[in-house]
């Protein structure tokens, strides 16, 4: 079993703070097939259309028959550890400071044998179960846990380089006036976050659900404003230092494309919250965070962004929102890769439309906040990338994959 | 008028035996602006955004770029901004007469009404009264109703609830007395707007908005420091930024009160 890992102490000021570094981060463009399966959490491998064999690792052709018709699909994720060892004083720098590190080889059921990131519960002989996860480089690697659940199994040293678990993490939740921040904020406090700050602006304009988080233990409202620049640069120079996970909860939605809307000036405030609102926090928050990637237990390790799934395909009935989303969802790749010297994930959790007023014409199905807020939980418990919550946003991820010109037809109704 | 009076009034504000009251808040994005409905176009908050500070972006100079609605911040109201004043000549800020722009004040302080109740009304007998102890309201005044309202935390001075929001303001019989009775050149009260938090319930809805702008008359809002100002004698000075065809815009109003 694992040690659960203790409450971080306060820090030493006369300890230099550690800069985080990376693990290697080549790989074979193939080889992104497992990125972005380790994004969206799935286990996928290589199988070949000719002759049915699954392979590992990625390949151009099969091994068993060297067809070229090699494909990622989704592959059952149990093997058995044949062997582990234990590096000890590796060379590269970042496994070096983490040393000891396990790693070992897992036969899979289906075929393939893999080297593997192992769990401190795995043992030679026993069942485990795959799965690809995001290394500190943003890189796909193979990890092995115990096939049912250990004690304290997430507080795993090895696993918690790979997730952004908010156990004993500091969380800023950007905008705890919508019910999504409420949900985020409360769903991330009762997951084991030491605080959770969460972010009002126009505090003299009272809102639904304030009693909910005013005078909660470990819930602290801050004056905030993601589109306000001062505000972002006040609050950050008062918790930038102490803001592990940050949810970016900025929720601006308004109905209208273009023709039925007259002027710009609505366009202009979900730009002004959306998109100048992101900018604001990225400029404020980012930078602290990015160079807090290795700093202990609460290191800083996730950006999240709720995201409408219509920022992937325009909505016209939302269709002025959807473009605002789509921004942001540009954006968000620009932030991940900056943030990436740092080791901190970042990831887009897209929604369908929300049980909110906003969208209350519009039919179910439509996402309960708490959803989006357990899944932004299970995402960082699980460091991913990407999320998909509900049926609609799964839909469109499906549709989309197929053929986005009939997608872009259907939704035009 | 002899030159000399203007020279004897600026050596008065230089001696300081004419004080210059500043009636403004700061213009900063944290000011609650007015709250409609959702579904309605909204005033934008004040947004400042800075394009360099000494730095790579401009290395010896600072500046900010600065957006905002035109009712925000303490603001000044033109005719043309209510419906009733929509076809008159000179409505807007940009061609207003300039010399409405500095007039006297009379101020009615209802600061103890105020905190009794924050939905306190203004009416014809209390201005009245007011005028039984200050004499009558001269034509092209303003009238600056003072509640103190200024003093609040954000929370209590927007003071919005279920039902709308809860600030003192006139009723509608007051405002068309004083447009028509008395001729004042305009209206400024503490709050954000020169109606009441309720005034969508009065008959008509916004009298101050609606008598004053269909009279070409002026509005004032989000005032402070009406408490240093005496109840009549005192100037006022506000003149709006000439936005062309502008509805108002926030503004620097300052008072001029003789110490003597």
């Amino acid at each position: 079993m694992t040690d659960p890992i203790e409450a971080p102490r306060r820090k030493n000021p006369l300890l230099r703070t550690r800069l985080p570094t990376s693990p290697p981060r080549a790989r074979s463009r193939t080889s992104h097939g497992f990125t972005r399966a380790a994004a969206e959490g799935r286990f996928m491998l290589q199988r070949c259309e000719a002759c049915g064999k699954f392979t590992y690792p990625a390949r151009e052709a099969c091994p068993m028959c060297l067809s070229a018709r090699l494909v990622f699909v989704d592959a059952p994720p149990r093997g058995t550890l044949l062997a582990e060892t234990t590096a000890r004083v590796p060379s590269d720098v970042y496994f070096r400071e983490r040393a000891p590190w396990r790693v070992g080889l897992v036969k899979m059921d289906c075929g393939p044998t893999m080297i593997s990131h192992l769990h401190a519960d795995c043992a030679e002989g026993v069942a485990v179960r795959m799965s690809f996860q995001l290394d500190k480089s943003g890189q796909a690697v193979a990890f092995a846990r115990p096939e049912a659940e250990t004690p304290n199994m997430a507080d795993d040293r090895q696993w918690r380089e790979m997730s952004a678990d908010p156990k004993f993490r500091r969380v800023f939740v950007t905008n705890g006036r919508s019910a999504i921040g409420r949900e985020a904020a409360l769903a991330l406090k009762a997951a084991g976050a030491n605080v959770v700050f969460v972010g009002i602006a126009e505090p003299w304009r009272p809102f639904a659900g304030e009693e909910l988080l005013r005078g909660q233990d470990g819930i602290e409202l801050v004056n905030f404003d993601a589109a306000n620049e001062k505000s972002t640069g006040d609050l950050a120079a008062d918790i930038g230092g102490k803001v592990d996970i940050l949810v970016n909860t900025t929720e601006y939605v308004r109905p209208g494309g273009l023709l039925d809307r007259k002027g710009t000036s609505i366009a202009r405030d979900e730009i002004d919250h959306a998109y100048l609102g992101f900018i604001n926090l990225a400029q404020a928050f980012g930078p602290v965070m990015r160079m807090r990637g290795a700093d202990g237990i609460n290191n800083s390790v996730a950006w999240v962004n709720i995201l409408s799934v219509h920022a992937l395909a325009n909505w016209p009935a939302f269709g002025a929102y959807s473009a605002s989303q789509a921004a942001c969802l540009s954006l968000s790749h620009c932030l991940r890769a900056e943030l990436r010297p740092g080791g901190i994930k970042l990831m887009n959790v897209f929604t369908g439309p929300v049980d909110t007023e906003w969208f209350q014409t519009v039919p179910p199905p439509k996402v309960a906040p708490r959803a989006i807020a357990q899944a932004v939980v299970a995402g960082l418990r699980g460091g991913l990338e990407e999320m998909y919550v509900g049926d609609v946003a799964e839909e469109i991820r499906q549709r989309l994959a197929a053929n986005p010109k009939a997608l872009e037809r259907e939704l035009d109704r | 008028m002899h030159s000399k009076t203007l020279l004897d009034l600026a050596g008065a504000i230089a001696s300081g035996a004419v004080r210059v009251i500043d009636l403004s808040f700061t213009l900063s994005p944290d000011f609650p602006v007015i709250v409609l409905p959702p579904e309605f176009g909204q005033a934008a908050p004040v947004r400042i955004q800075e394009i360099s500070r000494y730095d790579a972006r401009g290395p010896a100079w600072y500046w900010n770029n600065v957006t905002f609605g035109e009712h925000t911040g303490t603001h000044f109201d033109a005719p043309i901004h209510w419906f009733t004043g929509k076809d008159l000549a000179n409505n807007a800020v940009d061609t207003m007469p300039a010399k409405d722009m500095i007039a006297p004040a009379c101020v009615i302080d209802c600061s103890a009404q105020a905190a009794q109740d924050p939905d306190f009304v203004l009416t014809v007998p209390i201005v009245e009264a007011w005028e039984a102890r200050h004499g009558r309201i001269p034509s092209r005044h303003w009238v600056l109703l003072r509640t103190d309202w200024s003093k609040k935390g954000w929370r209590d001075y927007s003071n919005l609830r279920d039902d709308g929001a809860h600030t003192p303001g006139p009723n509608a019989a007051v405002m068309k007395w004083l447009v028509e009775e008395r001729g004042i050149i305009g209206f400024g009260t503490e709050t954000i707007g020169t109606d009441a938090g309720q005034a969508g319930h009065f008959e008509p809805p916004y009298p101050a908005h609606h008598f004053l702008h269909g009279a070409g008359r002026y509005g004032l809002q989000c005032l402070c420091n009406l408490d240093q100002l005496p109840p009549i004698g005192a100037i006022v000075v506000a003149s709006p930024l000439k936005i062309q065809n502008g509805s108002g815009s926030p503004l620097r109003v300052i008072a001029l009160v003789s110490s003597a």
